[in-house]
């Protein structure tokens, strides 16, 4: 150590340029352990996410396999039956459907609602601070609750019965917390400065909220709409707490007539099933012929349940490529 | 402070009598700020950072409104209606339809070209196709862009540079006839040739409006103003022609800024 000193006093003008290489050594080697780092962690998230995929992979082939026998037309033009092979799923996807309809009526205007008058209009005090808080924990509740909820307030105090309307409903406020945040996110995700332009010019609150907010923001609604739909396309929990049949062989009436005025709402009030009981009506029996009816409608629910959040992702993209910020 | 030799020829447009503002957190930015504007000239408004020219200049358009708990006492009168702005019953947005502005990075919406100029029309309920036309047209070569975006009027306003997205900006504000029109570091973003073009635009532009502009860069105001005021601390320091300003300052603050011993 001394010695090394005295040389480099010895050698002042040598010295810098020696010790800058030196440590510049000593720069690489630390890079190359940051380095090492970042591919041990990526590796790890490789795995996690591999682990992840190849799971949901599994499962779904293992449907696939199992089911694809019953992967014809008849299968989703027949109604439930005792006899396995001749059993499928018209009242349960008909069911789903209208459901869904009733869903999306009632969780896209509130939801929507409610997001902008939180974001846009809402004074920020402790009563909207409690209100927020809410609405982030109502995500979180089970399912099943809202199911108990429903069969206490729309079944037996509002009267409404075991219907479409009642599943509707509840899969409506289920989804509603969904539909809320992420209608608050994308309003956010405006830039402050755009809002300013506008107002600027002297747009009111309004203009603003329905020029600009509104249209900028709803391809994330709509992302979130959809998730959320999807969502309740596969939740089976509630609807079995109101009570939905498990085996029925005929459909709601048509809420489109042929005579005039062309729409009815009797349907609103009709018996029902949807995919998942159905799914969970042919699982519970014994007969293993059933199970493979069960698999084939898990396989269904997936695939359209990818498909609608496929559809999501890409009409994000495609609505997000002409906004730049 | 205000200087008593300016020019009595020149109009007044507006003026801040004893400005007070206080932010929601009860910060006072702005301490008793008396300031003319006159009419047709450039008064700019130079100070370190934190000294409340972008404060001041967002009193004139009422953006302070947009943010709950901020609070003005005092007025800014426009002439020649004698209207105190500030005043309770006066609607910001009855303000901005008379005084807009452009901001300091370039904002325009994510539409068309011709849909972000035409949207101060729109607001304003104008939808005759014809005068809108018009209108854009009007603005956007009161802005000096007009030949360059006038075969693309409906591609996106992002597609343009960020100096034609500034202008753009400008032709936005313009398009409503506004009475005064407020730039809020206007190229502080843009490169030196896109600075020089805005520079010219707002000397062109004074010929038909006011102009009040808040700038870091001490050249500039001394390039476009004919009024320039300084600020320190929610102050105004000194406000006088921008030749005395730059070449005799009455106060030895106003000096040590504008040497760059501080700031």
């Amino acid at each position: 150590m001394s010695t090394n000193t005295t040389q480099d006093s010895a050698t002042t003008h040598a010295a810098p340029k020696a010790s800058v290489l030196k440590d510049l050594d000593a720069v690489r080697a630390m890079i190359k352990r940051h380095k090492l780092n970042d591919y041990i962690f990526s590796l790890i998230g490789l795995l996690a996410l591999m682990l992840a995929l190849l799971t949901l992979l599994t499962l779904f082939t293992d449907l696939v396999m199992d089911g694809h026998e019953r992967f014809n037309l008849e299968f989703f033009t027949d109604f439930p039956s005792r006899r396995a092979a001749h059993a499928g799923l018209l009242s349960a996807w008909v069911g789903s459907a209208l459901v869904m309809l009733v869903t999306f009526i009632v969780a896209v205007p509130m939801g929507i609602g409610a997001g902008l008058y939180l974001e846009e209009y809402a004074p920020k005090n402790w009563f909207s601070d409690i209100i927020e808080i809410n609405v982030a924990n109502l995500a979180g509740v089970p399912s099943i609750i809202y199911g108990l909820l429903a069969l206490g307030l729309f079944v037996y105090i509002l009267d409404l019965g075991q219907s479409i309307l009642t599943a509707g409903l509840t899969l409506g406020l289920l989804i509603l917390p969904i539909v809320i945040v992420s209608t608050r996110e994308s309003i956010r995700a405006i830039p402050i400065a755009i809002r300013e332009a506008a107002y600027a010019v002297g747009a009111t609150k309004w203009q603003v909220v329905y020029d600009h907010v509104l249209k900028y923001s709803y391809g994330g609604i709509l992302t979130g709409v959809i998730i959320g739909m999807a969502r309740a396309l596969g939740e089976t929990a509630p609807i079995i707490t109101i009570g939905a049949l498990t085996f029925i062989a005929f459909l709601p009436p048509s809420p489109i007539t042929e005579v005039a005025p062309f729409i009815n709402f009797e349907w609103l009030s009709s018996g029902f099933t949807v995919l998942p009981i159905q799914m969970f009506n042919w699982l519970s029996r014994p007969d293993h012929a059933f199970h493979i009816n069960a698999a084939a409608t898990g396989a269904l629910i997936i695939i359209v349940t990818l498909l609608m959040n496929g559809t999501a992702i890409y009409l994000r993209y495609k609505i997000r490529k002409n906004i730049k910020w | 402070m205000v200087n008593n030799m300016i020019n009595a020829t020149t109009a007044l447009k507006a003026e801040s009598r004893n400005l007070n503002f206080f932010y929601a957190d009860g910060k006072q930015a702005l301490k008793g700020v008396n300031m003319p504007l006159y009419e047709n000239k450039i008064t700019a408004l130079i100070g370190p950072s934190g000294c409340g020219k972008s404060t001041f200049l967002r009193c004139f358009n009422r953006m302070h409104d947009l943010y709950p708990g901020n609070k003005y006492q005092g007025e800014i009168v426009m002439h020649p209606d004698n209207t105190n702005i500030l005043e309770h019953g006066v609607d910001p947005i009855e303000v901005r339809m008379r005084i807009s502005m452009v901001f300091q990075k370039p904002n325009p919406f994510p539409k068309s070209i011709y849909e972000n100029v035409a949207y101060g029309l729109r607001v304003r309920g104008e939808s005759n196709k014809r005068m809108l036309d018009e209108k854009v047209e009007e603005a956007l070569k009161g802005a000096a862009i007009w030949n360059e975006v006038k075969d693309r009027l409906q591609d996106l306003a992002f597609n343009l540079s960020g100096g034609q997205q500034q202008r753009l900006c400008i032709a936005r504000a313009l398009a409503t006839d506004p009475e005064i029109m407020l730039f809020d570091e206007p190229t502080s973003a843009l490169d030196p040739i896109a600075t020089a073009n805005i520079e010219e635009l707002m000397s062109e532009l004074k010929e038909k409006l006011t102009i009040l502009v808040v700038t870091h860069n001490m050249q500039q105001a001394a390039r476009v103003s004919d009024y320039t005021a300084y600020m320190y601390l929610g102050e105004l320091m000194e406000y006088d022609d921008t030749n005395t300003i730059f070449t005799r300052p009455s106060r030895k603050e106003t000096e040590d800024y504008i040497t760059g011993k501080f700031g």
